[in-house]
């Protein structure tokens, strides 16, 4: 059965970019690797391929203790050992103690699957090279029970990379690749109208412009992103803050509101606190 | 089919494999792409390139290939329009002649003629000795020669004396792959390295499993550590171009070294000496540009400073404002080693000049008071002592 084209869902917003290099992995089988800045949506859009498309959606999510045969499966010695020394008849059989991962869960799948493989420099460096051979021929061997496994459809695997580690040229080569870049004013309109649709048209011209303005701000350890400026304006709508409060124009109060929102860092916060303190004894020598 | 185009962007250092453009041509024989060009454009780029570095380099040799301008990815126009520093001409001067070129006086007023000269002029110029353009023995420009000249977009400096370097061409990043001769350098990089056990527990830990089981009358009980990892954290400013040409392979070594031997290794370049900014990806030096106030703000002072440079320059560069050869700094060099050195107790400066030469440049014994005497040769003895320096 064919897919149909992916085309953002009415809660995401996806580029022109991005459409293509989603439609071009979904047609052609691939994987494709997303990169960005944190928050930019990298997981959320594994979600809403899922949704947009009607499949099911399996998540693995990476961390530094992931191994890639734990995707495929994990053989259990240690409770088979504990087993025999306990006397279980579970011990004859080796399959008991074969546990599927969630790399064998999306190739047994009835419906063709989004496998989301999530953060994947988190692991180890060697981890990608360790799954080139799944992912090309979308097979693998299980040595314990001798059996091959072989993916019933290939699922769409959308894979999440913050730039911790470089990945191997090998995998590369065998994705499509999208970079999730940091969205301009317009775009960001429209993300902010598709989670708070209705927000007056003032509140979120300021709110976008004290964010930009924050983002700006050098020397941050982390800058605010897509995800923590809908939360801000969660806050915002929440302790029902005037638009007039957001302006920075009058430097002698130009902290903006709730930016603990924004800022996750002490250091930044300090940082940016010392900024405004500047701004404010130089607005006053003025 | 897009052969050319492949072969374009091999040509323009990009590394596309077969596979790729395979990939590429299966997408277009199954109607990916519409009919757009900009739907063309976003289906190669997320075929061919998996590096988001490298899309503004695509971008330009699309747009070459597309468009049929075969060279415009070869350089990009600086501040000084590139044709007139095209090279068409050399000048090579006799002693005799060098020796009768009056320099043009002090370096404030140097500065000063070449920011008039620059308003004055609007052509293409080459020869004379007024105008900025090549081969000339002028003040300024390129490939030619003036004791106190300024050198404006020139491949590698012929004569190494230029107070200015205006060059907006492109340096070659250092290679962080060659691996010959690196193995001395690793030896003594080497005792810097402190373990700490960190990331996944994927090794059997014999002792403590023992002593488990034995607690847990007699059934196993599996302990796991995590593997011993380096955990020095470097920070390491290179110099590069100018006077640093010749030693820019040793430095290469150096790098090629460094880049294995520690978990924590983060780069910068600089030229000449430290100012107010620094930049990683040495082709984009121009564009990408990171404050040190940022880099002193981003890594903390458990980062071990590593400086590597000649310190051979003008001493206007260290100690004036405005001195540097390559842009306006508002503060002198001296300040931003101070900076530097405050921010990260544990520094050390290696010198690739040799040692015995030291006493003879002011620039190198201006910098080695600067650092408060911790400057070493970059030899595998001076390196070693050198990292005793960052214990």
């Amino acid at each position: 059965m064919a897919d149909k084209k992916f085309k953002g869902t009415n809660t995401y917003i996806a580029t022109d970019d991005l459409k293509m290099a989603v439609n071009a992995a979904v047609t052609l089988e691939r994987p494709i690797l997303i990169k960005g800045e944190p928050g930019t949506g990298k997981t959320q859009l594994a979600f809403e391929i899922a949704e947009a498309l009607g499949r099911p959606l399996i998540e693995w999510h990476i961390k530094s203790t992931t191994k890639a045969q734990q995707g495929l499966y994990d053989y259990d010695a240690v409770a088979r050992l504990r087993d025999s020394q306990l006397g279980d008849d579970r011990v004859n059989d080796i399959a008991n103690y074969i546990v599927r991962g969630k790399i064998w869960e999306a190739f047994e799948s009835d419906e063709r699957p989004v496998l989301l493989i999530d953060e994947i420099d988190k692991a180890d460096i060697e981890f990608p090279n360790d799954l080139l051979q799944e992912l090309d021929r979308m097979e693998f061997y299980v040595y314990e029970t001798k059996q091959l496994i072989k993916a019933n459809q290939r699922p769409i695997i959308v894979i999440t990379s913050n730039n911790e580690k470089e990945l191997p040229d090998a995998f590369l080569r065998r994705c499509f690749f999208h970079y999730i870049k940091f969205p301009d004013q317009k775009t960001m309109e429209q993300i902010v109208e598709v989670h708070y649709p209705g927000l007056k048209k003032t509140l979120l011209k300021e709110a976008l412009a004290a964010f930009y303005k924050i983002r700006d701000v050098p020397g941050l350890k982390k800058k605010p992103s897509t995800s923590e400026l809908l939360d801000w304006i969660k806050l915002l709508l929440a302790e029902d803050i005037p638009p007039e409060a957001l302006r920075a124009e009058d430097r002698r109060k130009a902290i903006p509101p709730l930016y603990g929102a924004l800022l996750k860092n002490e250091q930044d916060v300090h940082l940016f606190e010392q900024l405004v303190f500047l701004d404010r004894r130089n607005a006053s020598r003025q | 089919m897009l052969t050319k185009f492949f072969f374009m962007l091999k040509e323009g250092g990009m590394k596309p494999s077969i596979t790729e453009l395979l990939t590429l041509l299966e997408a277009l024989k199954r109607g990916v792409a519409g009919h757009s060009v900009d739907d063309f454009y976003y289906l190669s780029r997320s075929a061919l390139v998996k590096d988001e570095t490298q899309f503004d380099r695509f971008d330009r040799i699309f747009a070459a290939h597309f468009e049929g301008i075969e060279d415009a990815f070869k350089s990009v126009a600086g501040e000084v329009p590139a044709d007139w520093l095209q090279r068409q001409a050399e000048l090579m001067l006799s002693e005799e002649e060098r020796a009768q070129i009056e320099a043009m006086g002090g370096f404030e007023k140097l500065m000063e003629a070449l920011r008039e000269r620059l308003e004055e002029q609007e052509e293409r110029h080459e020869g004379g000795s007024k105008w900025i353009g090549t081969a000339g023995t002028s003040p300024f420009g390129a490939y030619g020669y003036n004791p106190e000249g300024v050198r404006i977009g020139q491949q590698g400096s012929r004569h190494r004396r230029a107070v200015k370097v205006w060059d907006r061409r492109e340096y070659r990043n250092l290679d962080d792959k060659i691996e010959l001769g690196t193995r001395n350098i690793k030896i003594a990089l080497r005792t810097l390295r402190k373990f700490a056990r960190e990331g996944a527990a994927d090794q059997l830990d014999l002792d403590d499993t023992i002593d488990k089981t034995a607690r847990n009358a007699g059934i196993l009980d599996i302990r796991m550590v995590p593997e011993r990892h380096n955990a020095v954290k470097v920070l390491l400013c290179l110099d590069i171009g100018g006077s640093m040409d010749d030693h820019v392979r040793v430095c290469g070594e150096l790098f090629s070294a460094a880049r294995s031997e520690f978990k924590h290794l983060e780069y910068f370049y600089f030229h000449n000496f430290v100012y107010e900014s620094m930049w990683k990806d040495n082709r984009r030096r121009h564009a990408e540009r990171i404050p040190t106030s940022e880099i002193t703000h981003k890594y903390g002072p458990d980062y071990k400073l590593v400086i590597v440079g000649d310190a051979t320059m003008s001493p206007y560069e260290i100690v004036y404002a405005g001195g540097s050869v390559e842009h306006w700094n508002e503060e002198p060099g001296a300040v931003w080693i101070k900076r530097l050195l405050n921010a990260y107790p544990k520094a050390i400066w290696l010198n690739p000049e040799p040692e015995q030469r030291w006493g003879y440049t002011p620039s190198i014994k201006l910098t080695r008071e600067l650092m408060d005497g911790r400057m070493y040769p970059l030899t595998v003895c001076g390196l070693g002592e050198g990292i005793k320096r960052l214990h």
